[in-house]
């Protein structure tokens, strides 16, 4: 344990920044500055939020026929995918500010296949609706399932797909990123880049992992669950 | 030096396992609510079940009930510009056919 703090203290005096007073003010600052990334992400996102809102208030009947063309199973096991992630992520951050080493690899590699499950049930849906021809453009085309109730507005319906396709796969590439930075994490943790007095950009790309799980939790409901379509 | 990590939460695994459970409880639940009926309630139950998931993960995932004030302070910012951008622009959308001019 003596050696330990030793060698933690050794770290701190490396990896203090000279315009810093000590170790606390550099972390809060380092988190404070992904917070305000973490906002303007917000932002980002909030602006097709709102066209969404004002499309979906414009065009109601023809975003429920949009939504009922989505698989709420696939949609609902992504939920619990990525909320799987962000359980080992925060746990894998837990074991970097104990300085568990192998525990965080191994956890942070967990989410990586979190991650990679969550695209590839994405990739799943996204197949199913380029060959259903909904996709935005030319050769656009929608039909309800039901015979009796065929679409009644296909051409606005047109616009829940433009919306649907632009918010998760902005969102998709999101997970991405994060797939590519946690994948960075586990390599340099695996050559012991961090420490319980070192662990910043484990934290922030922590804070990153959980801002995505949080896009997705508002876009299920919103994109999947619009009108009841299971059960009735 | 023992001082170099006191502002530092560190969350206990059993925390993080519970608030994991209940936000597979509300997945399920927001499935299980849209299955049903609510008329103009299935936006409201569906939003705030989302709410309450996505307040979970951020206060304990994020740390943010842990975090300085000034983390907090950039989160209720945020939540600010979000409000002010969907309610102007919804006062716009919503409002406009409710006075039709003379000119049309």
């Amino acid at each position: 344990m003596a050696t330990r703090d030793v060698s933690d203290i050794q770290v701190a005096e490396e990896m203090l920044q000279h315009h810093f007073a000590d170790m606390d003010q550099q972390r809060e600052t380092a988190s404070f500055g992904m917070w305000m990334f973490l906002l303007t992400e917000i932002m980002f996102f909030a602006g097709l939020f709102c066209a969404y809102l004002i499309y979906r208030a414009s065009y109601y009947q023809a975003f429920v026929e949009g939504s009922r063309a989505m698989n709420i199973w696939l949609g609902a096991t992504n939920t619990a995918v990525l909320i799987c992630s962000s359980l080992t992520m925060a746990v894998g951050v837990r074991a970097a500010q104990l300085g568990h080493r192998k525990a965080m690899i191994v956890l942070l590699l967990i989410t990586i296949l979190f991650g990679l499950g969550f695209l590839g049930i994405k990739a799943i849906e996204y197949h199913e609706h380029w060959t259903h021809h909904q996709f935005p453009g030319p050769n656009f085309h929608f039909e309800t399932d039901d015979p009796e109730h065929p679409a009644t507005d296909p051409q606005h319906t047109e616009i829940y797909f433009s919306l649907y396709w632009a918010m998760t796969g902005l969102h998709a590439f999101h997970m991405v990123i994060g797939v590519v930075l946690v994948s960075w994490l586990v390599i340099a943790g695996w050559r012991g880049a961090f420490s319980p007095a070192w662990y910043t950009p484990v934290d922030n790309i922590g804070l990153y992992w959980h801002f995505v799980d949080l896009v997705w939790i508002y876009l299920f409901p919103l994109l999947y669950l619009i009108s009841k379509k299971h059960g009735g | 030096m023992a001082a170099e990590h006191t502002n530092e939460h560190i969350t206990s695994s059993g925390l993080y396992v519970a608030i994991w459970v209940i936000l597979m409880v509300l997945t399920g639940t927001t499935v299980f609510a849209a299955s049903v009926d609510l008329g103009i309630f299935n936006i409201v139950v569906a939003l705030l079940i989302a709410t309450i998931k996505g307040t979970l993960v951020v206060l304990f995932f994020m740390h943010l009930k842990y975090s300085p004030k000034l983390t907090m302070a950039t989160v209720i910012a945020a939540m600010f510009f979000m409000f002010l951008l969907f309610s102007l622009s919804m006062t716009d959308y919503l409002t406009r056919d409710w006075l039709t001019s003379p000119l049309h």
